[in-house]
């Protein structure tokens, strides 16, 4: 793996640094070529812990601040306990308000518990943020190596892509588990249509990629009326079913803080869409009538 | 009448799904099957998942059918706790 970055400038989202990360630990730390970085910005990729995350040597040198209200470094986590113990001690960490660490709360633990529950994969899950205070928004990146989307949901839905399985996947209800209406004990199929929900409502940035497949969803307009959708092609949206192979799946969502709306309050919108792509799917598979 | 408090197992923000399945599993069901009523108590409950939700209640909707609301009472829940818990309800009735 060789790493290299613009001579003058470091620009990076977390979803791009997780994915570093996610990739380099799949191969041993001797493998890894970082060439020497000349931009003014490289102290990021080292106060984020590219670097201690695959356990190279980066030779650059920083006098090191508190981390606390600006960003979490990569993280890698492999258990269940761990993610809980990274939310109780490191999303405090952001000093947000009460409202806004439930929503960040909210999406770490449903992304990361999706990859600790379907994706197999042996390095688990690699986030990190980072608070922008310009545009005072919180963006998040998540990626794994795992199995990806659509392996998935091929244990019970029939995808022929990448990107059908991510529609699938966003569709409330629709979990690889099972194809029985309201899942398993344990999965319902609902995590990533939350996420995106709650992206949609707040009129912030979410994106997905897995395989060949990539999903975004485009900002909505602030003078139109919101709505959710159960089938994410519903939504404003970009895709491209031809990107270079992503071995596993990376989620990418940003959160505007000064916008974020109620919690309670877009859940009632989630509950309302929810319960009529049950009820459409159920109606869907009802016995029609035979008129010959 | 078992009171099960909520954020003593696990605290202010629910979102271990093996915690709420040891809760189903080791004391909601434990007290069905001996005729007893459960209070769930989320009181300093912040938050919680839909995931923690579905693995707290879901297999006793589809096991014990409707009659699961007859016997669980859902206690000092905030606005939030309200809504994941009208959602996982509705659509495990629904479906």
């Amino acid at each position: 793996m060789e790493m290299t970055a613009n001579e003058k400038w470091i620009s990076v989202h977390p979803i791009v640094l997780s994915m570093i990360a996610a990739l380099g630990l799949t191969v041993k730390p001797e493998q890894i070529r970082c060439e020497k970085f000349e931009a003014a910005s490289k102290h990021y990729l080292v106060r984020m812990g590219l670097f201690k995350v695959l356990q190279i040597v980066s030779a650059i040198n920083i006098v090191e601040h508190e981390a606390a209200g600006r960003f979490i470094p990569i993280t890698q986590i492999r258990t269940s306990d761990e993610l809980t113990k990274f939310i109780t001690e490191m999303i405090p960490l952001l000093h947000l308000e009460s409202e806004q660490a439930k929503t960040l709360g909210y999406i770490v633990s449903e992304l990361v518990r999706n990859v600790l529950e379907h994706a197999e994969a042996e390095h688990g899950a690699i986030l990190c943020a980072q608070y922008y205070k310009k545009s005072n928004s919180i963006r998040i990146g998540i990626a794994d190596t795992g199995l990806g989307i659509k392996k998935t949901m091929n244990r019970s839905w029939p995808a022929t892509t990448d990107l059908e399985a991510i529609q699938l996947a966003l569709t409330p209800g629709i979990t690889g588990t099972t194809r029985r209406e309201g899942g398993t004990e344990q999965n319902a199929g609902a995590g990533l249509f939350f996420i995106k929900s709650i992206a949609s409502v707040n009129r912030d940035f979410f994106v997905i990629y897995s395989g060949n497949g990539f999903y975004k969803l485009l900002k909505k307009n602030p003078t139109k009326r919101l709505s959710l959708n159960a089938d994410p092609f519903k939504d404003r949206h970009s895709i491209d079913d031809a990107m270079p192979y992503w071995q596993g799946t990376l989620v990418g969502v940003d959160i505007t803080l000064d916008q974020t709306a109620e919690f309670s309050m877009l859940l009632k919108v989630i509950r309302e869409t929810y319960s009529m792509a049950v009820k459409e799917r159920k109606k869907a598979a009802f016995k029609k009538p035979r008129f010959i | 009448m078992k009171t099960i408090v909520i954020f003593n197992r696990a605290g202010a923000f629910a979102e271990n799904k093996d915690t709420a399945r040891d809760i189903r599993l080791k004391e909601i069901i434990p007290a069905f099957e001996s005729h007893e009523d459960v209070i769930l108590d989320f009181e300093r409950v912040d938050a919680a998942t839909q995931s923690f939700i579905h693995a707290l209640i879901s297999d006793l909707l589809r096991k014990y059918g409707s009659e699961t609301l007859d016997r669980i009472s859902f206690k000092s829940c905030n606005d939030t706790v309200q809504q994941i818990i009208r959602i996982v309800v509705d659509y495990m009735q629904e479906g």
